[in-house]
């Protein structure tokens, strides 16, 4: 290398400054101007102790996840931007038309898949495991709720390093899944593929940790009564989806510190030469990848059973089947991870194993689809924007499913891989699979983190429009797949492809309404929250026991802890007219104190980041240093713990 | 409150459980990937040119008997002998503290003589793995100078004492990953 390196700045420099395009530029003025405009409002409305103390060293598992959904929400817009503008480079780049340098167009696709997996659907989903789950099983807290907070700020700080790269440098060319050689130093130099490495890396870590924490809080912090298969849908997915988190997220960090010393100090893992093997990179990147999309879709099917068993006024049919269906779906995660590079010369034996793995998952999925289906049958449905998003999700989810295992036939994969059908078919699982759930989530368990609903009108507004977008933005995609439109492409010289493409462009608009509604919803309903904190405590005719506390509810969840005897216990409550009982309080109730661990530590990682991205090596080891001292002065608190007094002080106002 | 407390140690430990679980994996990633790229020498030396019998012997047995002072320290301080653990933990120390001076010196030395981690898939592969289980190991040195600030500061109460039960399976688990090392790495080498 022949970059000059100073000690003080490493190779950060002037030409750091997005100056190379208007719209980089543009992009990197926004995200400061927001940063400011954020750090104004809250000095206006003089908030900095609350947000403090409130918010930010706050180790309720509550108050947590609605930091992970907001940061979810933050990032979704970010990473929205990033696919409008792509949808309209390509409406108009036909022969070589368009508004975007070709270097700026690569890191945009590769920022959008990054954003939208790492900093987008892993918060939204950990935020709605953290808000719930505990409610669920009738505990007072997870686990481990100071790593709970350190897990968080790794993960903001993992996507504050996104969101820095627009300012300072560039971000990764390379897509969001940094395939080598071309990611090696060789073909890319400069910090773009870094900062994909360590904003991957430092949430990683924090990923693991939400994994441990959460199988511990299932396993061992449910009521009493509360066996395994009473656990209400949703927790069981999330137990499934953690247990992943802590088998296949290893398999990332492996995989992305190998390709960081590759690039950092010149080891030859991923390298064309030196004795390097590429195709590691692959097999190591998707043993995390393929569990990584049932970590993300698992939670949001659980979502949708709660959701289709309470808007149906039904107990969940086959609630066994699913139970089941989803271990089964989790175990055969870890043996299809080949089939996203059929093409990369495996044997056609090996090809075939993987294939049929794959197609066999299909079977305990649609176990599930027609779980949902039998829940609705005869049921009394209720069309709230919940059930909205889980009834598009059934119509859509399905047409995905049938691209995939047209996908996992490796003769089809042949012809396929690589096209826009490729994307068409994994953004039909993650939109209407994963981010349907998410939404029908937030607007479902809304009323509970903050006493009113959200407005119904609006939330269907906002189903619409995601759903007609979605189709006609994703539809258009598989048929120019099948035309053989390789994905990723800047400018392409096929006139059949465009009018294709306008329409694409039009279904974006059609979601960017839809993200507009969600906006307005929060909006009016923030207004109107008197008119719908209405019933509030339970405004869904819920089943299970979150419903059962009030709503917001106090910081220790249930002032006595309820006793389970059967499923859907809120339910049978309502049904019989005897209240849940519940354990007398014997002892007062303890709930953890505040601590700066989790910020501090958060702060340290993406210093640590950074200063590795940039080579500059005192603050990288300053960060490490911060992260060891701040563990051991931690583990010197003795008095972590205050009690708290029920009916003074409440939990979300 | 005697068994709040024993109910959170239990979550505790199944949490660390989980941990070593997960660490394992990552464990075993890389030792994957060494044996994918043990014979991806480039031309470079390979592990019968550079690997002393004297050395591995001296490592291995510090590793092994460290495992056991860890152990007594343990005993000791779970009969609230202060004093003796202490010095076992000291010990544990200083072997740790003697097994990564050897392994720095090895390393450095193959460094020095040109078979560096870059010279080779091997060899990266090699150097990763060493340094994640010696990066283990210092974080573990670290683990026992703050256990003896505790035991000093706090004596044996029973955070301090659960918090001892981790590091031991720590370390355990640091030796088991030594014996992988041994076998799969140096051993084809030397025999």
């Amino acid at each position: 290398m022949t970059e000059d390196i100073s000690p003080l700045l490493g190779r950060l420099g002037p030409d750091a400054l997005p100056l190379y395009s208007w719209v980089a530029m543009g992009g990197a003025m926004v995200t400061v101007a927001g940063g400011l405009g954020f750090l104004a409002i809250v000095t206006w409305l003089g908030k900095w102790r609350e947000l403090w103390s409130g918010w930010i060293t706050s180790v309720d598992h509550k108050r947590i996840g609605i930091m992970y959904i907001v940061l979810a929400l933050i990032m979704l817009i970010r990473g929205f931007v990033d696919a409008i503008m792509m949808r309209l480079q390509q409406a108009l780049a036909m022969d070589g038309g368009g508004y975007l340098p070709p270097e700026h167009f690569e890191q945009i696709f590769s920022s959008h898949g990054t954003i939208m997996i790492f900093f987008m659907a892993m918060p939204f989903v950990t935020g709605l495991m953290n808000f719930a789950v505990p409610l669920q099983i009738g505990a007072r807290d997870v686990a481990f709720p100071v790593m709970n907070s350190i897990s968080f700020w790794l993960t903001a700080a993992g996507a504050g390093l996104v969101l820095v790269s627009l300012v300072i440098g560039k971000f990764s060319t390379a897509g969001w899944t940094g395939y080598p050689p071309y990611s090696g130093v060789q073909f890319t130099p400069g910090v773009g593929v870094d900062y994909w490495i360590w904003a991957v890396l430092v949430s990683g870590v924090g990923s693991t940790l939400t994994g441990i924490n959460f199988v511990v809080t299932i396993l061992r912090k449910r009521t009493t009564g509360m066996t395994l298969m009473h656990m209400p849908m949703f927790t069981w997915t999330a137990l499934c989806s953690s247990i992943l988190i802590v088998f296949a997220f290893p398999a990332l960090t492996v995989v992305t510190a190998m390709l960081a010393l590759d690039r950092t100090v010149g080891t030859h893992f991923f390298t064309n030469d030196g004795g390097g093997n590429v195709m590691n990179f692959m097999n190591l990147f998707w043993i995390w990848g393929h569990p990584e999309v049932y970590i993300l879709i698992l939670p949001a099917f659980g979502i949708f059973s709660e959701v289709v068993a309470t808007f149906s006024s039904k107990r969940l049919f086959g609630y066994p089947s699913l139970v089941y269906a989803t271990m089964v779906i989790a175990v055969l995660s870890f043996t299809v991870w080949l089939h996203h590079f059929f093409t990369m010369g495996a044997g056609a034996n090996v090809n075939a194993i993987f294939g049929i793995a794959t197609m066999v998952i299909a079977v305990p999925t649609g176990v599930k689809v027609f779980d949902w289906l039998f829940t609705m049958y005869r049921g009394r449905i209720r069309f709230e924007p919940p059930m909205l998003f889980t009834l598009g999700f059934m119509c859509l989810f399905v047409v995905g499913g049938m691209s995939g295992v047209l996908l996992a036939i490796p003769p089809i994969n042949y012809a396929t891989h690589n096209t826009t059908f490729l994307v068409a078919h994994f953004h039909n699982m993650i939109i209407p699979g994963a981010l349907f759930g998410y939404v029908a989530g937030y607007m479902y368990w809304f009323p509970k983190a903050f006493g009113f609903r959200l407005d119904r009108n609006w939330g269907a507004r906002a189903f619409w429009f995601w759903f007609t977008g979605f189709i006609l933005a994703f539809m258009p995609l598989y048929v120019i797949g099948l035309m053989g439109m390789p994905r990723r492409m800047e400018s392409y010289a096929n006139p059949d492809w465009q009018p294709w493409l306008i329409i694409a462009f039009l279904g974006a608009c059609l979601i960017l309404l839809g993200i507009v509604s969600l906006g307005i919803q929060l909006w009016v309903s923030v207004r109107d929250r008197v008119r719908l904190a209405a019933e509030a405590d339970d405004p869904w005719d819920g089943r299970t026991l979150e419903w059962s506390t009030s709503s917001p509810p106090p910081a220790w969840n249930y002032t006595e802890l309820p006793i389970v005897s059967v499923r859907d216990s809120f339910h049978e409550a309502k049904l019989t007219g005897k209240p849940i009982p519940t354990a007398p309080l014997t002892a007062s109730i303890h709930v953890p104190r505040n601590t700066a661990v989790g910020p501090v530590i958060g702060f340290a990682g993406f210093c640590v980041g950074f200063g590795v991205i940039w080579f500059i090596w005192w603050l990288a080891a300053v960060g490490l240093a911060l992260v060891a001292t701040t563990l051991i002065a931690r583990s010197f608190a003795d008095d972590t713990e205050s009690e708290a007094f029920p009916g003074r002080g409440t939990g979300i106002s | 409150m005697t068994t709040a407390v024993r109910h959170s140690d239990s979550e505790v430990s199944f949490g660390f459980w989980l941990y070593l679980m997960s660490d394992a994996i990552l464990f075993g990633l890389i030792f994957a990937t060494f044996v994918v790229m043990s014979t991806n020498l480039a031309g470079g030396p390979g592990g019968t040119d550079l690997f002393s019998m004297t050395n591995l012997s001296m490592q291995t047995a510090l590793l092994l008997t460290s495992s056991l002072t860890v152990a007594l320290a343990h005993h000791a301080a779970m009969e609230e002998r202060i004093g003796p653990a202490l010095v076992w933990l000291a010990l544990t120390f200083a072997l740790g503290a003697g097994f990564l001076v050897l392994e720095v010196r090895e390393l450095s030395g193959f460094v020095a003589s040109g078979a560096g981690p870059n010279r080779s898939g091997y060899l990266s592969a090699f150097f990763t793995l060493l340094s994640t289980h010696g990066l283990h190991v210092s974080a573990g040195l670290i683990w026992i100078g703050t256990m003896m600030m505790q035991l000093l500061l706090k004596g044996p109460n029973s955070r301090v004492l659960s918090r001892l039960s981790r590091l031991t399976l720590f370390w355990h688990f640091l030796d088991i990953v030594w014996i992988g090392i041994f076998s799969v790495v140096y051993l084809p080498e030397l025999f």
